[in-house]
């Protein structure tokens, strides 16, 4: 039996940040296509289109991100399915961020005037050219700061992941925490990890919001 | 393969789950309202003169709106504890999610407060207020009614946020279902109905909000 030195823990910390930031990019990506989706649902003309997608994602959002994990992780098994911890957090995670960047990208969207719109439609565009070739292009430069920002969010949120099994940085943490009874140094040491990979995140987003501001 | 649902569970089981529900409650207006307290004292201090006190609150700022509350909690938690001073399950619970709903706080009410012109306050002067008062009925009452509807959405994340100190065993909802699914393995029965709680806790936390407003910001109206 060998001890582990503060080195051995700091290395061994920074190893499993890996996989926190593996499921961030995973979910963001993911998140990110199902979430613009969701988002030409949110804005659709059609009235059942709305309700329906403004409906799962109130769902999504007056939920706790935790019991999404443990529905994904534990509850999909009536559907037969038995994920793997990775894959019930993905799935979780995807869905938790595809909401929130859906309401994030359908208020950009809708804060483009009116005028826009009807401007498009004067010069016959149909609908898919209105929103692709002028709506969406001025909506991207006003989403470009929030959605930067809630990526720091998305990796707040997969320390969640850990409750069901999936070894991230912060279950490691806690594995490492039952050999070495160092919770002191050991969870300060993981939210300074987790601070250097979000305050880059944040503070370039707040750079953003003020470079892009009209 | 066809899965009978079996909701039976719940219904045998619902007191259990309205503890769970209380306790979220319980912690959820504690921390809002001991956090409003810290977010008072911190954005004062964001404002303030003295570059001290400025940094010493954007630092808590950042730090906890730059790490998850999950490891927060345990720090708080295991981490503090194994110093010295040991907290109880529950005294960490409520002290975590102070300590975090003061940093998104002190930010939301520093926005309000530099929504208030210097106009009022000269204005305030000029009627003769003092500086309690000028503070009170010119920068506060305005100031909230300004970052409302942004405070009851970070009251409303707390509230969901709570779930995670089921983590540190803290006999809430969420711990409630974790538990009841460790007893019947009626895993997505029980984690739906879970869900639902939250979503009917969530509604009552936004119907209240919307009751008080009116009470409270009635003088909006003239503005």
């Amino acid at each position: 039996m060998r001890d582990f030195s503060y080195i051995d823990i700091l290395l061994a910390l920074l190893w499993a940040a890996r996989w926190t930031l593996l499921l961030s990019l995973v979910a963001f990506i993911c998140g990110g296509i199902a979430g613009f989706g969701l988002m030409l649902l949110r804005i659709s003309p059609l009235r059942p289109l709305r309700y329906a997608s403004r409906g799962v994602a109130e769902i999504i959002q007056g939920t706790p991100l935790l019991i999404q994990f443990l529905l994904a992780f534990f509850g999909l098994s009536i559907l037969g399915l038995e994920l793997r911890p990775w894959a019930s957090a993905t799935l979780a995670l995807t869905m938790f961020t595809s909401a929130f960047l859906s309401d994030i990208w359908r208020g950009s969207v809708e804060s483009i005037p009116v005028g826009q719109w009807e401007a498009a439609r004067a010069m016959s565009f149909n609908y898919f050219q209105q929103l692709g070739l002028v709506i969406l292009p001025q909506a991207v430069r006003r989403s470009i700061a929030p959605t930067v920002g809630f990526l720091a969010q998305v990796i707040k949120g997969t320390s969640l992941a850990s409750a069901i099994g999936f070894v991230e940085l912060a279950r490691s943490a806690t594995n490492i925490t039952n050999v070495t009874f160092e919770p002191f140094f050991v969870y300060l040491v993981t939210a300074v990890i987790y601070f250097a990979i979000c305050f880059p995140i944040s503070a370039f987003s707040r750079r953003l919001e003020k470079s892009l501001a009209y | 393969m066809t899965y009978r649902f079996q909701f039976q569970v719940i219904w045998d089981n619902w007191p259990l789950l309205l503890e769970g529900v209380w306790l979220t409650l319980q912690l959820s207006v504690g921390a809002t309202v001991l956090g409003l307290m810290v977010g008072m004292v911190g954005a004062l201090c964001r404002i303030s003169g003295s570059r001290v006190l400025r940094s010493l609150a954007t630092v808590y700022v950042e730090a906890i709106r730059n790490t998850p509350f999950l490891v927060q909690l345990l720090f708080i938690f295991f981490g503090i504890s194994s110093l010295g001073p040991s907290l109880g399950n529950e005294q960490a619970a409520l002290l975590a999610l102070t300590i975090n709903f003061g940093a998104y706080a002190t930010e939301i009410m520093r926005a309000g407060i530099e929504s208030i012109s210097p106009g009022q306050i000269e204005a305030g002067k000029s009627l003769g207020l003092n500086r309690l008062k000028i503070f009170r009925l010119v920068v506060l009452k305005p100031a909230i009614a300004n970052i409302y509807p942004a405070l009851i959405g970070q009251i409303v994340l707390l509230m969901l946020l709570s779930s995670v100190v089921s983590q540190i065993s803290a006999e809430e909802l969420t711990f409630m279902g974790n538990f009841l699914r460790s007893r019947t393995f009626r895993d997505f029965e029980i984690f739906s109905a879970v869900a639902v709680l939250y979503i009917l806790l969530t509604l009552l936390f936004k119907l209240t909000a919307q009751l008080l407003h009116r009470r409270l910001f009635q003088f909006t109206r003239y503005l």
